[in-house]
């Protein structure tokens, strides 16, 4: 029998393929997720190993493309070792079945970006931590009336489109994302030449008519941050950026949705929903104090108080990000909405990989994409063990 | 030739798959020592392939000593497209049991040689010491593997331009398109199954039925190219009873009658013996 070390097969399992969870084998080699038949067929070889996966549940690794840090790590403000401060949060969110997330960074002062976003480099996920996909960057071009927790007097007008931007943040070099207000002055030029980057750019913190989020569209944006949080209420004359979800443009445009429970109300995530499913992305928007318990903490220079899972701005009723894991999330928005499961792991993995235009590699467990994935149970939907390029990256203990 | 009528389809899958397992289990196949199984893709044989999965997944029954040709491929369709034998015999068979992917043998229609590649494959049959077991299913008209009405019936292994009503009949597999249907095939001769040592043919439906009247009552004809495992020492048609419709009654009740009896003889009797207690 000839042999090629390190092709394993998953047996016994079921897996998310095409939009159906199907009783089929994962069959994965050199951190890719293999084509079986071919290895049959033309190369003539059965696997090194299989695991018994004793009927769970396989789906693509979860992608959070905004959080703000998590377990006490603030991505805004702990700049004297931020990367200490990445690789905990990346180490901790593979207990939730998370394999790639884009660090989020609020609406900050100019020297804390330059302080910060060089050292939060793209890094490949292992044992010590998620994959860093870029990082997302929150404001500060946002509006002041659609602030939400972000603090007014650091936020700022890209006058001067893509200069101005350069100038705030300095190097681009490892950002992905860019929330943006596009009704400031600069903004639409600002955006052709960020996405003429490979930047995604998101609309969000703003007071948009659908004419100006159109427009950003047009100009290459493609995502909405936290649908319905920091923006103008839907209005049946100008239905703003929520607007966007029935356009007639065919550009597909994407949004986030903070499905925790507390965000967002149920019927609004239906509305959402059933207006344009395929752009709907699960996002934790998680604060720092992610992952501890109720009391006062920080997210960048604001106090916030959890009390209850709920995160708000110290003394007032502003949300400023959810404490839900994206797991969580997963099981919350699945059972507010009632969708197909599917459909809610979907939401978390290849919907965020296509926002971000790495649905090639990533988000699904299609032949040659990354081996990224995540062992669930089937009912419970608790995350068994989870898996990046090939290599068991978590386990859970009991 | 025994004709063996079974109650429906379910039925005529459960039997045959049985026979496969009785026949492989007699063999005792080992290291150096490959039971060599011959077998059909289409709707007929599901069945049979589902029971024999069970069987291996019950540890009733392992291919790991078992080397397979399947009867014919198309020509030119890639090998994952849904509708390619590769593809039919992985997903319905291979990939649920433990045969070693180089004893499982498709004739490959996207060979650069097509003539070498159907040479090829009579060598693999040749070296692997024969077939033990041909399983084979018919068209409406009587064609066993791809050889269509007209087919020599001493053909080996060959490249065959498909007729008409198969593109027609097959192009419900291809978005109704016929253009979209292969139009050759690579199949195994009728020579080559008739070199088997064992030929079951399984038949059901009502679709079927003349086909089942032609390749029993009536002569050798290369018209109806199933017909000619009337000649065959060992050859075993399994149908049921919608396929005997054609049947004469005097036909069916004859073989009935045969079939209780000759199962009494043959129940626990080595293959060897049964080849000679007809």
């Amino acid at each position: 029998m000839k042999s090629k070390s390190g092709l394993t097969r998953f047996h016994n399992c079921y897996i998310l393929r095409d939009r159906k969870i199907i009783k089929e084998d994962l069959w994965i080699r050199d951190g890719k997720i293999e084509n079986p038949e071919r290895v049959f067929y033309v190369e003539q070889l059965e696997s090194d190993i299989t695991v018994d996966c004793e009927d769970l549940l396989i789906a693509p690794g979860f992608i959070d493309i905004q959080i703000n840090g998590g377990w006490g790590v603030d991505f805004s403000r702990d700049s004297d070792n931020i990367e200490e401060g990445v690789a905990k949060v990346a180490k901790n969110l593979l207990a939730h079945g998370v394999t790639a997330f884009c660090p989020t960074m609020i609406t900050s002062d100019q020297e804390i970006y330059r302080q910060i976003l060089p050292r939060i480099k793209k890094t490949q996920g292992n044992k010590n931590g998620a994959t860093v996909l870029g990082v997302h960057l929150e404001g500060p071009f946002i509006s002041p009336t659609k602030k939400g927790a972000h603090v007014e007097s650091y936020i700022k007008n890209p006058h001067r489109g893509i200069d101005t931007i350069r100038e705030v943040y300095g190097s681009l070099d490892n950002v992905v994302i860019i929330t943006l207000a596009p009704e400031l002055p600069g903004c639409f030029e600002a955006i052709k030449d960020l996405t003429n980057l490979g930047i995604k750019v998101a609309l969000g913190h703003s007071i948009a008519s659908l004419a100006e989020g159109e427009k950003a569209v047009e100009c290459g944006a493609n995502l909405i941050t936290h649908l319905f949080n920091a923006m103008l209420p839907f209005h049946h004359r100008d239905p703003g950026l929520v607007g966007l979800l029935a356009s007639t443009m065919k550009k597909q445009v994407y949004y986030g949705i903070i499905a925790d429970g507390i965000h967002t109300h149920p019927a609004a995530l239906r509305i959402a929903n059933r207006t344009n499913p395929e752009g709907l992305v699960l996002v934790s928007d998680a604060v720092p104090a992610q992952g501890l318990p109720d009391g006062n903490h920080r997210i960048g220079p604001q106090i916030v108080t959890v009390e209850d899972g709920c995160a708000y701005v110290t003394g007032t009723k502003t949300l400023c990000g959810s404490t839900t894991a994206l797991d969580s999330c997963i099981v919350k928005f699945k059972d507010s909405i009632e969708c197909s499961l599917e459909y809610a792991l979907e939401a978390a993995s290849l919907h965020p990989a296509k926002a971000l235009g790495i649905d090639d590699k990533k988000g699904n467990l299609n032949f040659d994409s990354d081996a990224d994935f995540v062992i669930l149970h089937p009912k419970t939907l608790k995350v068994q063990s989870t898996w990046i390029a090939g290599e068991c990256v978590y386990k859970c203990q009991n | 030739m025994r004709l063996i009528i079974l109650e429906d389809a379910s039925i005529v899958a459960d039997w045959a798959a049985r026979f496969v397992l009785q026949r492989i289990t007699q063999f005792a196949p080992g290291p150096g020592r490959h039971f060599v199984l011959g077998l059909p893709t289409g709707g007929t044989p599901l069945g049979m392939y589902k029971r024999l999965i069970e069987f291996h997944k019950e540890g009733k029954l392992s291919f790991k000593y078992v080397t397979t040709f399947n009867m014919d491929e198309y020509v030119g369709l890639p090998r994952d497209h849904p509708e390619s034998y590769h593809y039919y015999m992985w997903n319905e068979f291979f990939k649920h049991i433990d045969i070693e992917p180089s004893n499982a043998h498709v004739l490959d229609g996207n060979a650069s040689d097509l003539v070498l590649e159907c040479q090829r494959f009579e060598k693999l049959i040749q070296e692997a010491g024969g077939v033990h077991l041909f399983i084979g299913g018919i068209g409406p008209d009587g064609h066993i593997a791809f050889n269509e009405p007209g087919s020599s019936l001493v053909s080996r292994t060959r490249v065959k331009t498909l007729a008409y009503d198969t593109l027609d009949a097959n192009k419900r597999f291809f978005d109704n398109d016929i253009s979209k249907v292969p139009r050759q095939a690579l199949t195994v001769g009728v020579g080559t199954v008739m070199d088997a040592k064992e030929v079951m043919i399984l038949i059901t439906g009502v679709h079927k039925s003349l086909a089942l009247a032609k390749a029993v009552e009536e002569g050798v004809n290369h018209m109806w190219t199933v017909s000619a495992f009337q000649q065959h020492p060992q050859a075993l048609f399994v149908c049921d009873e919608d396929a005997t419709l054609e049947l004469r009654v005097k036909t069916v009740k004859y073989f009935k009658a045969l079939s209780e009896e000759h199962q009494k003889m043959i129940a626990d009797a080595p293959v060897e013996i049964q080849h000679i207690i007809h």
